[in-house]
């Protein structure tokens, strides 16, 4: 095959890939486990004697 | 308490420490070559002075050395905290340590004596090279079995970046240093001619990629979210910057050899996508200033917090900078001035460093079993020296680059050159001293961090924090 038609379809997948990860990313279903993952750094808060720690807001 | 049941927080505290000592070195080789610039005196005719010898030395130890510290520092404890276990394999992250402190003092004898590999941020030479391989493939052992034994579901954001920059730099490294070696201390590339300048500036925009922005990006995800109290302002936002900022900027070294010998065609596809590399560039800085959205009072008493937000301000700058420069007839003016060189700082002072050191000083404390650094006001005066400094720096090398394109790109009606080269020189001179002004005042900010440290550590006792055992 010629070596254009092979950019091309580089170009597409990488494309696709690209509106793939947006897709995945906004989906509703990924909300509570990115909302899990987000507060990880606070998961273990409490065990910081000496930090000020906490997070409100 | 049994150290399986802590977090190994003894191999943070050294790289923590180093990270200040490398920076005071590193800065001062640096203040030192600028100064050379304006007082060529200064290196007294000795080949080891010498600004040729030096200036690797410069740039190998704020990047590896400084940098390099700050990035194992916090990656051992981002991924330690995050993951709610404690740091696999605990005699190689050591040996991660000692091994990194001897490749930076072979670097700081070999440079001085001249040897050097000529290649760009990679000047080490192969012996040196051979055990930078092993040690950090141990820091990849030490970062993914951390990872693999985790106690919670998700791999936290940050560790994504400080994995992609552990993963490439490692790859990075192995290509760009293939070499044939003729002696213990000197090799040649085994790449020829303009197939060895692309592998090169693969490599080092990559370094810049990588090492200089994904770590420092894990450093931002951590510890942006840690100083305001709330979580970064969206998640989503961060996998879409992950991906989009590790695919793109694979493809932009080419912007380092415009106009050379390099195919026209690869050239372009340089500029394309550093042209992109703004998207994911700014998303990722948002995100991560956006963050204090609703709390930016926070901003007024906390400097710890200043320091961070202003690096993502330098970020953003030096990104919005660099897709520009990287455009061919932008390029044409600026390549090969010293706007290049105030580039780079916008990034490696303002960016770079001034997260690392809002970073370090969140870490201190906590380390040694402190409530807080020994002095709050010493934080903010090292801020404005920081801030103050940058801005000297960037603006004289602006003026000074600008100028310099503009007077050996002038030519008179008949085809002559305008300016001879001294002319710009002399020209120059005074951006220089600024120059080395605003480089002295960064300097000395980290003096006063230096003395804040040991006052903050002097009396305290090593503090590890206990492992949650309920995760």
């Amino acid at each position: 095959m010629d070596i254009n038609t092979w950019r091309g379809i580089f170009t597409t997948l990488a494309l696709v890939a690209f509106v793939g990860v947006w897709i995945w990313a906004w989906s509703s279903k990924r909300k509570s486990a990115f909302d899990e993952a987000a507060n990880l750094p606070f998961a273990d808060d409490d065990i910081d004697e000496n930090s000020k720690g906490g997070h409100h807001g | 308490m049994d150290s399986q049941t802590t977090y190994n927080y003894k191999v943070v505290r050294q790289f923590a420490v180093m990270t200040v000592v490398w920076g005071i070195v590193g800065m001062l080789v640096g203040v030192f070559i600028a100064a050379e610039l304006v007082w060529p005196q200064l290196s007294m005719d000795l080949p080891w002075f010498h600004f040729g010898r030096l200036r690797p030395l410069h740039t190998n130890a704020v990047i590896f050395a400084f940098g390099g510290s700050a990035l194992f520092a916090t990656s051992y404890y981002v991924v330690q905290r995050t993951c709610q276990t404690r740091l696999f394999a605990s005699g190689l992250a050591a040996f991660t340590f000692w091994g990194w402190m001897l490749v930076i003092v072979l670097a700081a004898i070999s440079f001085p004596l001249g040897i050097t590999t000529s290649k760009e941020y990679a000047e080490l030479e192969w012996p040196i090279d051979i055990l930078i391989t092993v040690v950090w493939v141990s820091y990849a052992v030490v970062f993914f079995g951390t990872i693999v034994k985790r106690k919670v579901k998700h791999i936290y954001v940050a560790n994504w970046f400080y994995g992609a920059y552990i993963l490439t730099i490692a790859v990075l490294h192995l290509v760009n240093s293939a070499a044939v070696p003729v002696s213990l201390t000197k090799s040649y590339s085994a790449y020829p001619g303009a197939i060895d300048a692309m592998v090169q500036w693969w490599y080092g925009h990559n370094a810049v990629g990588f090492f200089l922005t994904a770590g420092f990006l894990g450093m931002m995800y951590y510890f942006v979210p840690k100083q305001a109290g709330r979580p970064v302002y969206s998640y989503r936002l961060s996998v879409v910057h992950f991906w989009a900022l590790i695919s793109t900027y694979m493809w932009a070294g080419p912007h380092h050899l415009h106009y050379t010998a390099l195919p026209m065609w690869a050239q372009s596809v340089g500029m394309v996508f550093s042209l992109i590399l703004l998207a994911p560039s700014w998303g990722g800085m948002i995100n991560g200033i956006m963050t204090l959205s609703g709390a930016w009072h926070k901003l007024r008493d906390d400097p710890i917090l200043k320091f961070l937000i202003v690096s993502l301000s330098f970020y953003g700058m030096s990104t919005f900078e660099g897709p520009m420069m990287a455009i061919k007839t932008v390029n044409a003016l600026s390549h090969y001035t010293d706007w290049t060189i105030g580039h780079v700082h916008s990034g490696a002072l303002g960016w770079v460093a001034m997260v690392s050191i809002g970073s370090v000083y969140f870490l201190i404390p906590k380390l040694f079993g402190r409530e807080q650094m020994y002095s709050v006001r010493l934080i903010d005066w090292h801020f404005w020296m920081s801030t103050i400094g940058v801005v000297l720096y960037i603006v004289s090398m602006w003026i000074s680059g600008v100028m310099q394109g503009l007077m050996w790109r002038a030519v008179n009606s008949d085809g002559t050159l305008t300016y001879s080269f001294v002319e710009s020189l002399q020209a120059m001179y005074p951006f220089y001293f600024v120059r080395f002004l605003g480089g002295a005042l960064f300097l000395s900010g980290m003096f006063l961090m230096a003395y804040n440290v040991i006052k903050t550590v002097s009396g305290a006792r090593a503090f590890n924090a206990p492992v949650p055992q309920s995760a």
